[in-house]
Protein backbone atom coordinates (compact mmCIF):
# COMPACT_ATOMS: atom_id res chain seq x y z
CA UNK A 1 0.00 0.00 0.00
CA UNK A 2 1.70 3.42 -0.78
CA UNK A 3 1.86 5.77 1.79
CA UNK A 4 -0.41 8.72 0.60
CA UNK A 5 -3.36 8.80 -1.49
CA UNK A 6 -2.32 9.00 -5.02
CA UNK A 7 -4.99 12.06 -7.24
CA UNK A 8 -5.49 9.47 -10.25
CA UNK A 9 -8.12 12.28 -11.17
CA UNK A 10 -6.83 15.31 -10.03
CA UNK A 11 -7.31 16.91 -14.01
CA UNK A 12 -10.74 15.20 -14.88
CA UNK A 13 -13.01 17.66 -15.88
CA UNK A 14 -15.45 15.93 -14.12
CA UNK A 15 -14.41 16.92 -10.90
CA UNK A 16 -15.57 20.11 -12.07
CA UNK A 17 -19.09 18.78 -11.56
CA UNK A 18 -18.85 19.04 -7.82
CA UNK A 19 -19.97 21.92 -5.91
CA UNK A 20 -16.90 23.49 -4.65
CA UNK A 21 -16.09 23.30 -1.10
CA UNK A 22 -18.08 25.54 1.57
CA UNK A 23 -19.13 24.90 5.06
CA UNK A 24 -22.10 27.16 4.69
CA UNK A 25 -24.76 28.46 1.83
CA UNK A 26 -24.01 31.36 0.13
CA UNK A 27 -26.39 33.33 -1.71
CA UNK A 28 -25.80 35.52 -4.15
CA UNK A 29 -27.91 37.26 -7.44
CA UNK A 30 -30.81 36.02 -6.23
CA UNK A 31 -33.95 37.14 -7.67
CA UNK A 32 -35.42 40.35 -6.68
CA UNK A 33 -39.18 38.77 -6.18
CA UNK A 34 -37.28 36.41 -3.65
CA UNK A 35 -37.73 36.52 -0.05
CA UNK A 36 -34.55 35.10 0.43
CA UNK A 37 -34.61 33.70 3.76
CA UNK A 38 -33.28 30.93 5.62
CA UNK A 39 -30.64 29.90 3.20
CA UNK A 40 -27.57 32.45 3.11
CA UNK A 41 -24.98 31.22 5.86
CA UNK A 42 -27.01 27.93 6.62
CA UNK A 43 -25.08 25.21 6.84
CA UNK A 44 -25.79 21.99 3.70
CA UNK A 45 -26.70 18.41 5.65
CA UNK A 46 -26.63 15.15 4.32
CA UNK A 47 -29.31 12.53 5.21
CA UNK A 48 -26.80 11.91 8.55
CA UNK A 49 -28.07 15.42 10.19
CA UNK A 50 -32.00 14.74 9.96
CA UNK A 51 -34.35 13.49 12.95
CA UNK A 52 -37.32 11.54 10.94
CA UNK A 53 -36.90 8.29 9.15
CA UNK A 54 -34.96 8.35 6.03
CA UNK A 55 -36.93 7.48 2.91
CA UNK A 56 -35.43 7.20 -0.99
CA UNK A 57 -38.47 7.94 -3.09
CA UNK A 58 -37.80 7.26 -7.32
CA UNK A 59 -39.78 8.96 -9.56
CA UNK A 60 -39.37 8.07 -13.29
CA UNK A 61 -40.97 8.97 -16.03
CA UNK A 62 -40.94 6.81 -20.11
CA UNK A 63 -40.34 9.58 -22.55
CA UNK A 64 -41.44 6.76 -25.39
CA UNK A 65 -40.63 8.06 -28.38
CA UNK A 66 -38.99 11.44 -28.00
CA UNK A 67 -35.92 11.98 -30.21
CA UNK A 68 -33.24 13.63 -27.83
CA UNK A 69 -30.21 12.30 -26.13
CA UNK A 70 -30.68 11.98 -22.18
CA UNK A 71 -28.13 15.11 -22.30
CA UNK A 72 -30.31 16.91 -24.42
CA UNK A 73 -33.30 16.67 -22.00
CA UNK A 74 -31.51 17.39 -18.82
CA UNK A 75 -29.94 20.56 -20.83
CA UNK A 76 -34.05 21.44 -21.23
CA UNK A 77 -34.63 20.63 -17.77
CA UNK A 78 -32.34 22.80 -16.20
CA UNK A 79 -32.43 25.67 -18.79
CA UNK A 80 -36.58 25.79 -17.23
CA UNK A 81 -36.23 24.09 -14.01
CA UNK A 82 -38.49 26.65 -12.46
CA UNK A 83 -41.96 26.30 -15.44
CA UNK A 84 -42.10 22.62 -14.55
CA UNK A 85 -42.57 22.99 -10.38
CA UNK A 86 -46.58 23.46 -9.50
CA UNK A 87 -47.56 26.75 -7.96
CA UNK A 88 -47.25 26.06 -4.60
CA UNK A 89 -43.56 25.02 -4.62
CA UNK A 90 -41.55 27.66 -6.56
CA UNK A 91 -37.83 27.31 -7.35
CA UNK A 92 -36.00 30.33 -8.22
CA UNK A 93 -32.22 29.63 -9.40
CA UNK A 94 -29.66 32.45 -8.55
CA UNK A 95 -28.65 34.59 -11.70
CA UNK A 96 -26.14 32.25 -12.37
CA UNK A 97 -28.33 29.13 -13.17
CA UNK A 98 -27.90 25.50 -12.37
CA UNK A 99 -24.54 25.07 -11.48
CA UNK A 100 -22.68 22.93 -9.18
CA UNK A 101 -22.24 25.34 -6.18
CA UNK A 102 -25.42 27.52 -6.65
CA UNK A 103 -28.16 27.70 -5.23
CA UNK A 104 -31.93 27.33 -6.12
CA UNK A 105 -33.85 29.60 -4.01
CA UNK A 106 -37.88 28.00 -2.86
CA UNK A 107 -41.09 29.53 -1.77
CA UNK A 108 -43.61 27.13 -1.09
CA UNK A 109 -46.81 26.54 0.48
CA UNK A 110 -47.75 23.66 2.67
CA UNK A 111 -51.68 22.65 3.80
CA UNK A 112 -52.30 22.79 7.78
CA UNK A 113 -53.84 19.28 6.94
CA UNK A 114 -54.31 16.65 4.66
CA UNK A 115 -56.91 18.17 2.09
CA UNK A 116 -56.91 21.23 2.94
CA UNK A 117 -55.61 24.28 0.69
CA UNK A 118 -51.53 25.15 0.65
CA UNK A 119 -51.92 28.35 2.68
CA UNK A 120 -48.51 27.85 5.36
CA UNK A 121 -45.25 29.77 3.98
CA UNK A 122 -41.70 28.31 3.80
CA UNK A 123 -39.10 30.18 2.32
CA UNK A 124 -35.99 28.32 2.11
CA UNK A 125 -33.30 27.07 -0.55
CA UNK A 126 -31.21 24.58 -1.86
CA UNK A 127 -27.58 24.02 -3.25
CA UNK A 128 -26.33 22.37 -6.24
CA UNK A 129 -23.96 19.40 -5.07
CA UNK A 130 -23.19 18.07 -8.46
CA UNK A 131 -23.99 18.93 -12.18
CA UNK A 132 -23.15 17.25 -14.97
CA UNK A 133 -24.84 16.54 -18.56
CA UNK A 134 -27.28 14.05 -17.03
CA UNK A 135 -27.72 14.91 -13.59
CA UNK A 136 -27.99 17.32 -11.00
CA UNK A 137 -28.09 16.68 -7.36
CA UNK A 138 -29.29 19.50 -4.77
CA UNK A 139 -28.49 19.43 -0.92
CA UNK A 140 -30.64 20.96 1.48
CA UNK A 141 -29.82 23.79 4.23
CA UNK A 142 -30.74 23.41 8.24
CA UNK A 143 -34.03 23.99 8.54
CA UNK A 144 -35.38 23.09 5.31
CA UNK A 145 -38.20 20.27 5.62
CA UNK A 146 -36.18 17.83 4.53
CA UNK A 147 -32.55 16.67 5.10
CA UNK A 148 -30.37 15.16 1.90
CA UNK A 149 -30.41 15.34 -1.43
CA UNK A 150 -32.53 15.47 -4.41
CA UNK A 151 -30.72 13.86 -7.25
CA UNK A 152 -32.38 14.35 -11.04
CA UNK A 153 -31.24 12.69 -13.98
CA UNK A 154 -31.57 11.52 -17.49
CA UNK A 155 -30.38 8.06 -18.71
CA UNK A 156 -31.54 5.51 -21.08
CA UNK A 157 -33.49 2.21 -20.27
CA UNK A 158 -34.27 -0.36 -22.67
CA UNK A 159 -33.93 1.82 -25.56
CA UNK A 160 -35.96 4.70 -24.10
CA UNK A 161 -34.64 8.32 -22.57
CA UNK A 162 -36.50 8.05 -19.39
CA UNK A 163 -36.24 11.24 -16.46
CA UNK A 164 -35.68 10.69 -13.05
CA UNK A 165 -36.04 12.31 -9.47
CA UNK A 166 -34.77 10.52 -6.85
CA UNK A 167 -34.89 12.00 -3.09
CA UNK A 168 -32.44 10.49 -0.28
CA UNK A 169 -34.30 12.75 2.78
CA UNK A 170 -35.18 12.52 5.96
CA UNK A 171 -37.72 15.21 7.89
CA UNK A 172 -35.54 17.46 9.35
CA UNK A 173 -37.06 18.23 12.86
CA UNK A 174 -39.69 16.54 15.14
CA UNK A 175 -42.06 19.41 13.63
CA UNK A 176 -41.73 18.60 9.99
CA UNK A 177 -42.11 14.62 11.39
CA UNK A 178 -45.32 15.08 12.35
CA UNK A 179 -46.33 17.32 9.16
CA UNK A 180 -44.75 14.64 7.34
CA UNK A 181 -46.51 11.41 8.95
CA UNK A 182 -49.74 12.84 9.62
CA UNK A 183 -50.44 15.92 8.12
CA UNK A 184 -49.97 15.22 4.93
CA UNK A 185 -46.62 16.92 3.81
CA UNK A 186 -45.19 13.46 2.50
CA UNK A 187 -47.55 13.16 0.02
CA UNK A 188 -47.73 16.73 -1.31
CA UNK A 189 -44.07 16.63 -1.62
CA UNK A 190 -44.18 13.38 -3.73
CA UNK A 191 -46.92 15.13 -5.74
CA UNK A 192 -44.04 17.59 -6.42
CA UNK A 193 -42.74 15.59 -8.28
CA UNK A 194 -44.68 13.62 -9.91
CA UNK A 195 -45.67 17.18 -11.10
CA UNK A 196 -42.28 18.09 -12.40
CA UNK A 197 -41.39 15.08 -14.25
CA UNK A 198 -45.44 14.64 -15.79
CA UNK A 199 -44.97 18.64 -16.63
CA UNK A 200 -41.56 18.07 -18.52
CA UNK A 201 -42.68 14.82 -20.47
CA UNK A 202 -45.57 17.48 -21.47
CA UNK A 203 -43.31 20.12 -22.43
CA UNK A 204 -41.40 17.16 -24.42
CA UNK A 205 -44.85 16.38 -26.06
CA UNK A 206 -44.82 12.95 -24.39
CA UNK A 207 -47.88 11.62 -22.26
CA UNK A 208 -45.79 10.50 -19.61
CA UNK A 209 -47.18 8.14 -16.90
CA UNK A 210 -44.46 8.37 -13.29
CA UNK A 211 -43.69 5.54 -11.83
CA UNK A 212 -43.06 5.95 -8.27
CA UNK A 213 -41.10 3.50 -5.63
CA UNK A 214 -40.32 3.57 -2.09
CA UNK A 215 -37.83 2.46 0.44
CA UNK A 216 -37.57 2.62 3.69
CA UNK A 217 -33.71 2.73 4.42
CA UNK A 218 -33.98 3.60 7.91
CA UNK A 219 -36.85 3.38 10.20
CA UNK A 220 -35.05 4.89 13.46
CA UNK A 221 -35.91 8.66 14.42
CA UNK A 222 -32.14 10.34 15.42
CA UNK A 223 -33.65 12.31 18.47
CA UNK A 224 -30.53 14.02 18.32
CA UNK A 225 -31.47 15.96 16.02
CA UNK A 226 -34.28 16.89 17.54
CA UNK A 227 -33.02 20.24 18.41
CA UNK A 228 -33.03 21.42 14.26
CA UNK A 229 -36.65 22.76 14.93
CA UNK A 230 -34.30 25.77 15.91
CA UNK A 231 -33.75 26.94 12.73
CA UNK A 232 -37.02 25.63 11.33
CA UNK A 233 -37.53 27.24 7.97
CA UNK A 234 -41.36 27.14 8.43
CA UNK A 235 -41.72 28.59 11.48
CA UNK A 236 -38.98 31.59 10.97
CA UNK A 237 -40.73 32.57 7.53
CA UNK A 238 -44.33 32.77 9.19
CA UNK A 239 -42.56 35.09 12.23
CA UNK A 240 -40.47 36.87 8.98
CA UNK A 241 -44.39 37.75 7.65
CA UNK A 242 -45.90 38.75 10.65
CA UNK A 243 -42.92 40.83 11.41
CA UNK A 244 -43.65 42.98 7.54
CA UNK A 245 -46.02 45.81 9.17
CA UNK A 246 -43.16 46.41 11.70
CA UNK A 247 -40.57 46.72 9.54
CA UNK A 248 -42.59 48.79 6.72
CA UNK A 249 -43.44 51.21 9.95
CA UNK A 250 -39.61 51.20 10.76
CA UNK A 251 -39.14 52.22 6.87
CA UNK A 252 -41.90 55.02 6.84
CA UNK A 253 -39.96 56.19 9.86
CA UNK A 254 -36.24 56.56 8.72
CA UNK A 255 -37.86 57.81 5.44
CA UNK A 256 -40.07 60.43 7.44
CA UNK A 257 -36.56 61.81 8.99
CA UNK A 258 -34.70 61.94 6.44
CA UNK B 1 -23.77 4.67 -19.28
CA UNK B 2 -26.44 2.05 -17.58
CA UNK B 3 -23.58 0.10 -15.72
CA UNK B 4 -20.23 0.50 -13.54
CA UNK B 5 -17.06 -0.06 -13.73
CA UNK B 6 -16.64 -0.15 -10.30
CA UNK B 7 -14.57 -3.87 -8.83
CA UNK B 8 -14.63 -4.37 -5.55
CA UNK B 9 -12.86 -7.12 -3.55
CA UNK B 10 -12.62 -7.99 0.29
CA UNK B 11 -9.50 -8.31 2.61
CA UNK B 12 -10.29 -9.99 5.88
CA UNK B 13 -6.83 -8.19 7.77
CA UNK B 14 -8.26 -9.90 11.41
CA UNK B 15 -11.41 -11.28 12.48
CA UNK B 16 -12.84 -8.29 13.86
CA UNK B 17 -11.50 -6.02 10.46
CA UNK B 18 -12.31 -5.91 6.72
CA UNK B 19 -11.00 -3.69 4.08
CA UNK B 20 -13.18 -3.21 1.10
CA UNK B 21 -10.83 -2.45 -1.94
CA UNK B 22 -12.20 -0.31 -4.65
CA UNK B 23 -11.51 0.12 -8.27
CA UNK B 24 -13.21 2.07 -11.32
CA UNK B 25 -16.05 4.25 -10.84
CA UNK B 26 -18.82 4.76 -8.26
CA UNK B 27 -22.20 5.82 -9.57
CA UNK B 28 -25.48 4.72 -9.17
CA UNK B 29 -25.37 1.69 -10.91
CA UNK B 30 -22.29 0.23 -8.24
CA UNK B 31 -25.17 -0.28 -5.69
CA UNK B 32 -25.13 -4.19 -6.09
CA UNK B 33 -21.12 -4.04 -6.12
CA UNK B 34 -21.07 -2.44 -3.05
CA UNK B 35 -23.49 -4.11 -1.25
CA UNK B 36 -22.47 -7.92 -2.19
CA UNK B 37 -18.45 -6.57 -1.15
CA UNK B 38 -20.16 -5.25 2.04
CA UNK B 39 -21.86 -8.76 2.90
CA UNK B 40 -19.24 -10.45 2.25
CA UNK B 41 -17.09 -8.48 4.50
CA UNK B 42 -19.21 -9.07 6.88
CA UNK B 43 -19.83 -12.35 6.41
CA UNK B 44 -16.84 -13.21 9.01
CA UNK B 45 -18.41 -11.13 11.62
CA UNK B 46 -16.25 -8.17 11.06
CA UNK B 47 -17.14 -5.03 13.56
CA UNK B 48 -14.77 -2.69 11.24
CA UNK B 49 -15.54 -2.16 7.50
CA UNK B 50 -13.05 -0.01 5.99
CA UNK B 51 -13.17 1.23 2.82
CA UNK B 52 -9.89 1.85 0.12
CA UNK B 53 -10.39 4.38 -1.98
CA UNK B 54 -7.15 4.84 -3.06
CA UNK B 55 -7.63 2.80 -6.58
CA UNK B 56 -11.08 5.21 -7.29
CA UNK B 57 -11.57 6.17 -10.56
CA UNK B 58 -14.66 8.50 -9.78
CA UNK B 59 -17.52 9.18 -7.93
CA UNK B 60 -20.82 10.89 -8.87
CA UNK B 61 -23.42 12.29 -6.07
CA UNK B 62 -25.03 9.05 -6.60
CA UNK B 63 -22.25 6.97 -5.50
CA UNK B 64 -22.11 9.68 -2.31
CA UNK B 65 -25.97 8.12 -1.93
CA UNK B 66 -24.64 4.72 -2.34
CA UNK B 67 -22.60 5.29 0.76
CA UNK B 68 -24.77 6.88 3.08
CA UNK B 69 -26.90 3.75 2.32
CA UNK B 70 -24.22 1.64 3.33
CA UNK B 71 -23.17 3.79 6.52
CA UNK B 72 -26.88 3.23 7.47
CA UNK B 73 -26.58 -0.44 7.33
CA UNK B 74 -23.24 -0.56 8.98
CA UNK B 75 -24.82 1.53 12.13
CA UNK B 76 -27.76 -1.11 11.65
CA UNK B 77 -25.55 -3.89 12.99
CA UNK B 78 -23.59 -1.98 15.04
CA UNK B 79 -20.44 -2.26 12.82
CA UNK B 80 -18.34 1.05 12.43
CA UNK B 81 -17.18 2.18 9.11
CA UNK B 82 -13.55 3.77 7.88
CA UNK B 83 -12.32 5.33 5.16
CA UNK B 84 -8.73 5.68 3.18
CA UNK B 85 -7.35 6.64 0.23
CA UNK B 86 -9.13 9.74 -0.65
CA UNK B 87 -7.68 12.05 -3.04
CA UNK B 88 -7.89 15.79 -1.45
CA UNK B 89 -10.89 16.02 -4.29
CA UNK B 90 -13.00 13.65 -2.67
CA UNK B 91 -11.62 14.16 1.13
CA UNK B 92 -13.43 17.71 0.17
CA UNK B 93 -16.57 15.90 -1.16
CA UNK B 94 -16.97 14.09 1.97
CA UNK B 95 -16.79 17.56 3.95
CA UNK B 96 -18.86 19.07 1.95
CA UNK B 97 -22.11 16.31 1.91
CA UNK B 98 -20.97 15.96 5.82
CA UNK B 99 -20.18 12.73 5.62
CA UNK B 100 -16.84 12.64 7.09
CA UNK B 101 -18.92 13.57 10.25
CA UNK B 102 -20.18 9.88 10.43
CA UNK B 103 -17.02 7.97 8.52
CA UNK B 104 -13.67 8.41 10.03
CA UNK B 105 -11.32 9.07 7.47
CA UNK B 106 -7.91 7.89 7.55
CA UNK B 107 -4.78 8.97 5.46
CA UNK B 108 -3.69 5.49 4.74
CA UNK B 109 -4.43 1.97 5.58
CA UNK B 110 -1.97 1.82 7.96
CA UNK B 111 -3.20 4.95 10.14
CA UNK B 112 -7.03 3.51 9.62
CA UNK B 113 -6.04 0.39 11.50
CA UNK B 114 -3.93 1.70 13.93
CA UNK B 115 -6.74 3.59 14.95
CA UNK B 116 -8.88 0.66 14.89
CA UNK B 117 -6.36 -0.74 17.35
CA UNK B 118 -6.39 1.84 19.64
Amino acid sequence: MSESPPTPNANDPRQAAWAPPTSTMKVSGAPSQAMNLNVDGRKPVSPMQGFGQLWQKTFKVRLSGLQMTPAEVMRYWKENFPIFMPADSRFMPTLSGIKPGEILLIEAKVPAFPGTPSFLPVATGVMVLYADDVTVTVMTPEGHPESGWNTFSVFEEDGCVVAQAQSLCRPTDPLYDIFNRFLGSSSQQDGVWVHVLTSLADHLGIKGQVAVSKTLVDSKVQWKAAKNIWKNAGIRTVFYLMGAPLRWARNLGRWQSQ
Amino acid sequence: MNQTTATMSVRNVSPATSIIDIQGEINAYAENVIMDAYTQASSSGARNIVLNFEKLGYMNSSGIGLLVTLLIRVNRQKQRLLAFGLSEHYQQIFELTRLSEAISIYKNEAEALKAIAA
